[in-house]
């Protein structure tokens, strides 16, 4: 088994997976690196791929005139960086930054997104895992919203 | 009541402030030594004392210092009204009322042999950090301590060079996130359910301490039930308006459970189906 294999096989994200759609996955992914600061996705820009983080953690920013970029969340190991690449406009909405050295599988989202329309079993499977991950990042969020900590809670 | 002698313990005794310390902007912690050699104060990790100001009021405080420190007792305080802030403002070397300690404990003795995961949520952390001593002073008898800790934004986080500290021992792990980072700040970002995935637990043989705010405390639950803890294994530390802290006045009723007595700290399965009460 190929090491790239092995750590996409691995991960919870795509735990369960059928060996015909790990095996596209694998075909899919790449080995990327980035340095502190460097920005992954910029919001705008065309989004066609999405991240394995393996080492390191990513800043969401989300960027406001006239003030610094304002951080909305982290996402650490063992994360999944970005679904804009399966929903339309195919657009990124935030700014991705690595905050440290940021070790990462790169899927090529454009190319899995044709598979997906060509497969529907495979469509399912893919987005059925995103929806978890969605639904987790809209709890979190809301939870964030409430401001828990202020004086008066 | 844990002091020496018999006590009254509607019957404050005189304390001293010794040191007053900054955490963050509104936060204060305060050191109190008793003003008579006598009073010596014994507590368990969770409990709380009741603080009287002078001329002002009394407040229910959770103790955050070290349990193995007899003849001190700590406080972090919050600056939120009249009573607080007048605590927080005291000078070294005034006098303050001390009832207590009251209230049940964090269960740190029972958990011996197990992992501790403490999850804390803004001051939610200093009724816990008593906790965090205890463990770590006896390290071999623990198994992993993992510490996950929630603030409002970096300026808001307590005891930072002690997270800093705690983070070094062996078997030990420190997860600290904030709601609101600014661009100098390299932690994590988001609330302190977003740090479970990073935690490195064996649930089948952890014990979970919880405090924060409520909704914190039923989120965080999820996650840990989610993780497999059992519902017997989840203590949470709950707050209510205290008054005469011996389960005489009710004002702290909770159900069946005077919080003041029966509490702060409860086993989770003792609270849930309270928890979900609107109104409580």
């Amino acid at each position: 088994m190929e090491p790239l294999e092995r750590i996409i096989g691995e991960h919870p994200f795509f735990v369960g997976l059928a060996d015909d759609f790990l095996s596209l996955m694998v075909s899919c992914a790449a080995n990327v690196r980035f340095k502190p600061g460097t920005y992954i996705l910029k919001e705008g820009d065309a989004a066609d791929t999405f991240y394995l983080i393996r080492e390191g953690k990513v800043a969401l920013e989300l960027f406001a005139p006239q003030h610094k970029p304002i951080i909305v969340s982290t996402i650490g190991i063992g994360e999944i960086l970005g679904w804009s690449w399966l929903l339309e406009p195919y657009r990124w909405k935030f700014n991705a930054r690595a905050v440290d050295d940021v070790r990462a599988i790169a899927l090529d989202g454009k190319c899995l997104r044709n598979k997906c329309e060509e497969n529907h079993d495979l469509g399912y499977e893919v987005l059925k895992r995103f929806a978890g991950i969605m639904e987790q990042r809209l709890d979190a969020t809301r939870l964030q919203l409430l401001d828990l900590y202020a004086v008066g809670r | 009541m844990a002091t020496s002698g018999t006590i009254d313990p509607m019957l404050p005794q005189p304390y001293l402030v010794r040191e007053v310390f900054k955490e963050t902007p509104d936060t204060f912690t305060l050191r109190l030594d008793p003003e008579n050699a006598v009073n010596e104060t014994v507590f368990r990790p969770g409990q709380f004392s009741m603080l009287w100001v002078f001329g002002v009021g009394e407040m229910p405080i959770s103790i955050s210092g070290d349990p193995a420190l007899h003849n001190r007792l700590v406080y972090t305080v919050r600056s939120v009204g009249q009573a607080t802030h007048s605590l927080v403002n005291q000078r070294v070397g005034n006098g303050v009322g001390v009832r207590g300690p009251f209230g049940t404990g964090w269960p740190v003795e029972a958990a011996r042999g197990r992992d501790v995961i403490v999850v804390a949520g803004g001051i939610g952390l200093a009724p816990l950090r008593p906790v965090i001593y205890q463990v770590l002073q006896n390290r071999k008898d623990y198994g992993r301590l993992v510490i996950l800790y929630g603030g409002r934004s970096p300026r808001d986080l307590l005891y930072r060079k002690e997270l800093a500290k705690w983070a070094r021992n062996s078997e030990t792990q420190v997860l600290v996130t904030v709601d609101y980072g600014g661009q100098s700040w390299r932690g994590h970002v988001g609330v302190v359910t977003t740090l479970f995935k990073y935690s490195r637990l064996h649930p089948a043989r952890s014990v979970a301490m919880v405090c924060g705010p409520e909704i914190m405390m039923r989120f965080v639950i999820r996650e840990l039930e989610a993780m497999g803890l059992s519902r017997d294994d989840i203590y949470l530390s709950i707050e209510r308006n205290m008054n005469c802290a011996v389960g005489f006045c009710g004002h702290c009723q909770y159900g069946p459970h005077f919080i003041c007595k029966d509490g702060p700290v409860f086993r989770y399965e003792q609270v849930r189906a309270l928890l979900e009460k609107y109104e409580l």
